[in-house]
Order: C-alpha cells, then sequence, then structure tokens
C-alpha cells in the first residue's frame, strides 16, 4: 500500500515499539501531526519548549533503556533541541530526535526557518541523517534506531524536508539492518578476560570503579555478583550511582570531586583499579598525574575510544559489560581456592577502608533554625517508595542528591553528568513519569535550575504526570556561589537570585499544588503531604542558604587533597 | 610524529566535514588531506597527514574508527606504503634563468605543462621529499604559483586493500 512518507513515519516508530513521542508541531512538521491525529498506537506528549521535550525523551530513556523520542519543527524548533541533543549525547543516551526541514529545493535558499541542523548537530549527535527521497525513509529509520541504541548509546537526529513527508510510496520496514561501516564489538576477547581475572587475583588492595556503562548495559546484577564473590570494594560515577547498592558493606560510594573520603582514599591507595563502563572523566580522576598511583588498571568499555584517552591502561577490554562481566564471574568460579585465598587476602584492606569511613564519614552539621539540604535528601529517601525514581538537575543540590539520597537500584537516578544541563530535571522527571505512571517520580531541583524548564508544569498538569518537585531554595545559583567562596573571596557576581519567587503561588498558577517548609521541623510532614497529595506539587525548602557540598577536591587536584571541612 | 593515514569511508553526502569537523573539534593536526572515489564507487578512499606523539594517533584512529561512515583506517606509518604527491608550480622563468628552470625540472622529471615569455609552469610527482627538494631549487629562482595535491598512500606488496 502506498503511504505519504509523514505516514512511513509513523508506521516505522511504531514497528520500533515506541509508544511515547515528546514533540511540538510547527510548519514542517504539520504533515506529520495530521497524520498524528487519527494515529492512535503512539501516544504524543506537548511540552511547552522542544529543549524540554528532548530532555523528557531523555529522561524516559534513561528509566526505561528504550530509545527516547522526540520531534521538532525546522529552525527555531530544531535549534531549540540542540541543547537536549548534546546533553544525551554527553552521558550516551539513546534517543531519536526527528526534525521537519524545509522543502529539498529549497535547502541552501536561506528559506523561512531553514537552518542546517545536520551540520549543527553533527559534533553532537551520534550519527545524523538528512532524508532526502520518500524511499529511504524506512531503511533510514532502522538505522537510526540500531545505532542509537547499540554498541555505546547515544542521541540520532533524522532531518526529514517537507516535500519527503508529503510525496508517497510503498512501506516496507526491513527487519535487520547490517551497515558495514558499522560493527560494535559485543564480546570481550576471552584471552584478555583471562588475563584480566589472573592479574585481578594478584591483587591485595582492589577497587571496582563503575560508571554509566553498567547501567546501559543493563549489568547491575553482574557487577553484585563480582564483587560479592571477591569481596572487592565498588565505587561509583555519579553517573553509576544506582548501579551497586549504596547500602552494601562493598559500597564506596560516589568518588571525585564530590565523592566521599574513603572512595577517593581507597583509589589513591589500591594496588588495582577494575574500571567498568567508566570513562575517566575529569570530574572523577582529579589531577591525572596523582591518579590510583600505585594501581594497575584494567578497563572494560564498549567504545574503544574511552580507553587510554585520559588515563594509561593495563589491560583494556572492549566489548559490553553484562558480557565480560559475566565471564570474568565465570573465570573466577573455575579458580576455586584461589578466590578463598583471594577473599582472605583483601581483609586487611577492607579493614583500612572501614578505618577511612569511620574517621569521615559523609555528613554535614545539623542545626534546628535552619534547613540543611542534606537532611532533606535524607528524609526524601526514608519517606519514598523504594523503586522512586529520582531525576536532579544541576548544582549543589544535585551532589547533596548524589551523596546524602543510598541509591540502591540501577535507572533510579536520572542526572545531566557530563554537559552537567541545568533545566535538565524537571522534563527528564516528566520523561521518566510518562514512562511509569504508577511509580513515584520526584524532580530534586535548585531554585536556578527550576526556573530554566518551569514552563513545563503546565505540561504535567495537562498530562496527568504526578511528579513531586522538591525545590531546595538557596536564593543563590549555589554551585558557582560556592566556588566564588572558596576561590573568589566571596565576590558573589551576579549569582545571587535576589528577587524571592512564590513557588506555590506559581504552582497554584499551572493548576498544580505547592507546599513550604522554613524550618527544620516541618520538613517530614510537607513531603509527607506532597506526597499524599495526587497530581503534580511543588514542595519548596528554605535551606541554609551559604550551606557547601563537601568534601571537595579542588578542580586540578589531587583525589586526596580533599577540603573536608569548611 | 608525522603520520599518513588512509581511510576509507561510505561515499555519501557530509562524510568529508564529519572527518574534517572530528579533527577540528579534538583538536588534532591535519597536514593535508586528499579524498576521491575509488574502484567501487559507493567508497571513497581519504588519506590524511597528521602529526601527534602514539597516543595522539591511538585517538585519532579509533576516534576515526567511530564515525558511523568510516569503513576502515589504516595508518601507514614505519615504511609499508608507497607515497606519492603532485605538484603544479608556476616559476618565473626570465632571460638567465629559463636555461637552469629547464635543467632543474628534468632532474626531478618534471613536466613542462604551460609556457609564457615570463613563466614556466611545472608539474612534478613523487614522494613529499621529492617535492620539498625541487621546491628548495626554484624557490630563489621566484615562485608564482604553488599548489600541491598532498600525498597519496598505497601500501606495498601483493595484498589490497579493497575498493
Ligand atoms: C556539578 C557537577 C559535579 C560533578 N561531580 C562529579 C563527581 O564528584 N564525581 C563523579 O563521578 N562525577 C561527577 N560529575 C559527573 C561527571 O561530569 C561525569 O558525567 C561522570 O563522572 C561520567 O561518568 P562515567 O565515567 O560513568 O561515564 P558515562 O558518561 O556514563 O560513560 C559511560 C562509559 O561506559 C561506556 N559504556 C556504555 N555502555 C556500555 C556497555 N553496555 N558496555 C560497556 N561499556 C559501556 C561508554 O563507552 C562510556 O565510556 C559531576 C557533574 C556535575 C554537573
Ligand atoms: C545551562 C547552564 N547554565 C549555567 C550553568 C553553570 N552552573 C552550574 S551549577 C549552577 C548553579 C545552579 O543553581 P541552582 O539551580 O539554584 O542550584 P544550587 O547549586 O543552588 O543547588 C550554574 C549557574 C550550567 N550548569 N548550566
Ligand atoms: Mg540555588
Amino acid at each position: 500500500m502506498k503511504m505519504t512518507g509523514a505516514r512511513i513515519l509513523l508506521e516505522c516508530l511504531k514497528l520500533e515499539g515506541v509508544d511515547t513521542v515528546f514533540g511540538y508541531p510547527g510548519g514542517t512538521v504539520i504533515n506529520i501531526y495530521d497524520e498524528l491525529f487519527s494515529f492512535k498506537e503512539i501516544h504524543h506528549i506537548l511540552p511547552r519548549h522542544e529543549q524540554a521535550g528532548v530532555h523528557a525523551a531523555d529522561g524516559y530513556a534513561r528509566a526505561t533503556g528504550r530509545v527516547g523520542v522526540a520531534i521538532a519543527t525546522s529552525g527555531p524548533g530544531a535549534t531549540n533541541t540542540v541543547t537536549g541533543i548534546a546533553t544525551a549525547y554527553m552521558d550516551s543516551i539513546p534517543l531519536v530526535v526527528i526534525t521537519g526541514q524545509v522543502p529539498t529545493a529549497l535547502i541552501g535558499n536561506d528559506a523561512f526557518q531553514e537552518v542546517d541542523i545536520v551540520g549543527i548537530t553533527r559534533p553532537c549527535t551520534k550519527h545524523n541523517f538528512l532524508i532526502k527521497d520518500v524511499r529511504e525513509i524506512a531503511t533510514i529509520i532502522k538505522k537510526a534506531f540500531y545505532i542509537a541504541r547499540t554498541g555505546r548509546p547515544g542521541p540520532v537526529l533524522v532531518d526529514l524536508p517537507k516535500d519527503v513527508q508529503i510525496a508517497t510510496t510503498e512501506f516496507h520496514y526491513p527487519e535487520t539492518i547490517e551497515l558495514r561501516s558499522y560493527k560494535p564489538t559485543v564480546e570481550g576477547h576471552p584471552k584478555q578476560v583471562e588475563k584480566a581475572v589472573s592479574l585481578l587475583l594478584t591483587a591485595k588492595k582492589p577497587v571496582i570503579y563503575v560508571g554509566g556503562g553498567v547501567i546501559s548495559g543493563d549489568a547491575a546484577g553482574e557487577l553484585r555478583a563480582l564483587a560479592a564473590k571477591l569481596n572487592i570494594p565498588v565505587t561509583t560515577t555519579l553517573m553509576g550511582l544506582g548501579s551497586f547498592p549504596e547500602d552494601d558493606p562493598l559500597s564506596l560510594g560516589l568518588l571525585g570531586m564530590h565523592g566521599t573520603y574513603y572512595a577517593n582514599m581507597a583509589v589513591t591507595n589500591c594496588d588495582l583499579l577494575v574500571a567498568v563502563g567508566a570513562r575517566f572523566d575529569d570530574r572523577v580522576t582529579g589531577k591525572i598525574a596523582t591518579f590510583a598511583p600505585h594501581a594497575k588498571i584494567i578497563h572494560v568499555d564498549v567504545d574503544p575510544t574511552s580507553i587510554r584517552k585520559n588515563v594509561r591502561v593495563d589491560l583494556p577490554i572492549v566489548g559490553e559489560v553484562k558480557d565480560v562481566l559475566s565471564k570474568m564471574l565465570k573465570a573466577t568460579e573455575e579458580q576455586g581456592d584461589r578466590a578463598d585465598e583471594f577473599r582472605k587476602g583483601v581483609e586487611p584492606w577492607l579493614a583500612e577502608i572501614a578505618g577511612w569511613k569511620e574517621k569521615h564519614p559523609i555528613t554535614y552539621k545539623q542545626t534546628s533554625a535552619t534547613i540543611k539540604p542534606q537532611f532533606v535528601i535524607q528524609k526524601l529517601r526514608e519517606l519514598s517508595d523504594p523503586d522512586a525514581i529520582v531525576a536532579t538537575d544541576v548544582g549543589q543540590h544535585q551532589m547533596w542528591t548524589a551523596q546524602f539520597f543510598t541509591f540502591t537500584k540501577p535507572r533510579t537516578l536520572l542526572s545531566s553528568g557530563g554537559l552537567g544541563t541545568m533545566g535538565f530535571g524537571l522534563p527528564a522527571a516528566m520523561g521518566a513519569q510518562a514512562a511509569f505512571p504508577g511509580r513515584q517520580v520526584i524532580a530534586i531541583c535548585g531554585d536556578g535550575g527550576f526556573q530554566m524548564n518551569m514552563q513545563e508544569l503546565a505540561t504535567l498538569v495537562q498530562n496527568r504526570l504526578p511528579v513531586k518537585i522538591c525545590i531546595l531554595n538557596n536564593n543563590f545559583l549555589g554551585m558557582v556561589r560556592q566556588w566564588q567562596e572558596l576561590f573568589f573571596d566571596k565576590r558573589y557576581s551576579q549569582t545571587c537570585l535576589e528577587l524571592p519567587i512564590d513557588f506555590i503561588k506559581l504552582a497554584e498558577a499551572f493548576g498544580a499544588k505547592g507546599f513550604q517548609a522554613t524550618k527544620p521541623d516541618e520538613v517530614e510532614e510537607t513531603i509527607k503531604k506532597a506526597f499524599d497529595t495526587p497530581g503534580p506539587v511543588i514542595m519548596e525548602f528554605k535551606i541554609a542558604r551559604e550551606e557547601k557540598v563537601l568534601p571537595m577536591v579542588p578542580a586540578g587536584a589531587s583525589l586526596n587533597e580533599m577540603v573536608l571541612n569548611a | 610524529m608525522r603520520h599518513t593515514i588512509t581511510v576509507l569511508v561510505e561515499n555519501e553526502f557530509g562524510v568529508l566535514s564529519r572527518v574534517a569537523g572530528l579533527f577540528s573539534g579534538r583538536g588534532f593536526n591535519i597536514d593535508s588531506l586528499s579524498v576521491a572515489p575509488t574502484n567501487d564507487e559507493s567508497i571513497s578512499r581519504m588519506t590524511i597527514v597528521t602529526r601527534g606523539d602514539e597516543q595522539i594517533l591511538e585517538q585519532i584512529s579509533k576516534q576515526l574508527n567511530k564515525l558511523i561512515d568510516v569503513i576502515k583506517v589504516i595508518d601507514f606509518t614505519g615504511g609499508e606504503a608507497i607515497e606519492r604527491e603532485m605538484a603544479l608550480i608556476k616559476v618565473t622563468a626570465e632571460d638567465v634563468s629559463r636555461a637552469e628552470v629547464l635543467r632543474i625540472a628534468d632532474i626531478f622529471r618534471g613536466k613542462i605543462i604551460d609556457v609564457t615569455p615570463k613563466s614556466y609552469t611545472i608539474e612534478v610527482t613523487g614522494a613529499p621529499a621529492k617535492i620539498e627538494a625541487i621546491l628548495e631549487l626554484l624557490r630563489p629562482l621566484g615562485l608564482k604559483e604553488l599548489v600541491r595535491t598532498g600525498p597519496v598512500a598505497i601500501g606495498r606488496g601483493a595484498k589490497g586493500w579493497k575498493g
């Protein structure tokens, strides 16, 4: 049967299993929206800004592990998606973003609402396409999803000119696709795995350093089994939080700039570091020259470019974490006695770490007069569902969430790590809630970042997405203020937001509810009220304005040179 | 260190800008780049001359491989390849220097492809070092214009890369 290009696009999405898309109409996608009008299999959510639409698709993808889909019109619609796309790219999140384009005959003519979005997004997509012929749509959409979700996942943009949407052709969707130029490695080389296990078993002070790859590669189970089998402590990056239960005694929590004292000490003193699906980001390593100076390094990653990009590696294994970890587990099981010996051999090391944990636990000073943000985060954990999904914005509140929430399950923390995009939290929570209408979804935001996408309150209310929004209000661009306090003599240049906003009235203006807490003893009650109120709710906490995120490794310092107290 | 890298890519719209963008975006050097279709029309072949230490070269080659349109990356370093470059050189040739220009062109097996009373245009091919050598001799006589293709490279021996 002959179909229009617009219809073919929707049929392709359906066959890819897409149930929800986040999109915003306009002149060059009006034909897609016309087809969508009577296309019931795909649920469309209308955000109030295309950036938020892409963040929502991203939140959907992070929470489900599936490809998130967003649609925008040409020109300004397309440019509005760029921050969302770059955010997903830096964190390796699978997205397919479809943009309308001016008719092929007008491309290059500075036509109305024309922009070279393929050129603009080339450096921040895994790949992108401009479709010039209606007969290419099916294959290119197939390729787009395949590229987005395989290997190291990432966003793919498809630019679809208006005349191609209108043209008709027979629809045929390819069942499989092969690209001679793209063949990601899945299986870790058995020889390398064997060598890695031998090397591992020689260690006395091992640490496993885990990143977002274990979450995107669905390997939390394998990780846990390996760590338990060999008694190896585990530290995670911000992106890795949730891949290993933080209430497990082997957990060291977060490492890096705002990591725990004991995680950073363990990495600095270990004799073997197993990096799994992590990319040695500068927020993690601090000064490279003094990073894990005594350690042999094993690095497991699906993307060869991650390996030896920043640090020397003694034993690289290219492959999917799930495959490599299960092979490692199997190999250690075959070692029998040696594995038991190894477990005993690391006891002194675990005792040393326990000493660090006792000396400098992750902590804060409680007061009765003002609300401490860390206390709010702890209370949120205590009062929320065990499988609650938490999306954060970017800033101090993000780090306090990472330090104090105690994540135990993969895909329960959605946070912009690589790009650090303020404005991410609320729309990401919205996407996760759209994917899981029945689960508790909490957005933890600063007062600054919340204002970067607060228009999405409308989308939440309209679509009955009951996201619970926690605003940690310090009336500061707190994270930048902290740097100004520590490194710029408290010269708070443009970081005080000054204008006090009535977030409760704001919530009400959108048809949502709002509650406020100004004293510590109101915190619990406010959270309970928010959780018990149906629909989207803002809970605003007036927090200690100049509270700092600690510990902190100053930029460029070694991991063991942490600032512990104010 | 100088490296000559050969890249086989899908002969598609935008591939050149992906490769060029990769080099500029990541701060890698490009000394020269040449590109044209191969015997298989769906494949183009690029020859890129770049510089960097071992770690940078490893990243360049991994990053190139990571581009979806890149089919194969070959780092031809260590003399296992033959390199050739062509230069078209317009050189001042008046009075006494006319004979000298001809002599130099002849020594380098260059061809005169255009003549005026005031100039010769020479076509010369060879390894990049040979091009450098003839330029050094011609420069004092007065170079009016120079265009070089940048080297292309092919592996020694019977084995051939498809395309
Ligand atoms: C204000 C602020 C402060 C921050 N402070 C810290 C901090 O103190 N500590 C910290 O850790 N981070 C911090 N971050 C985050 C930091 O910037 C990086 O985003 C983060 O460290 C990167 O995490 P990752 O190494 O897990 O990499 P990711 O970006 O998650 O990359 C995942 C890696 O795994 C690989 N991979 C993906 N899928 C697979 C698979 N299936 N199999 C194998 N490999 C796979 C990828 O190729 C990639 O190399 C901060 C961010 C902000 C905004
Ligand atoms: C889009 C964007 N602009 C600027 C920044 C730089 N930045 C990082 S954290 C921060 C302050 C965030 O303030 P707020 O949202 O109130 O959170 P807080 O740190 O106070 O918890 C800023 C400005 C950024 N990360 N993203
Ligand atoms: Mg703030």
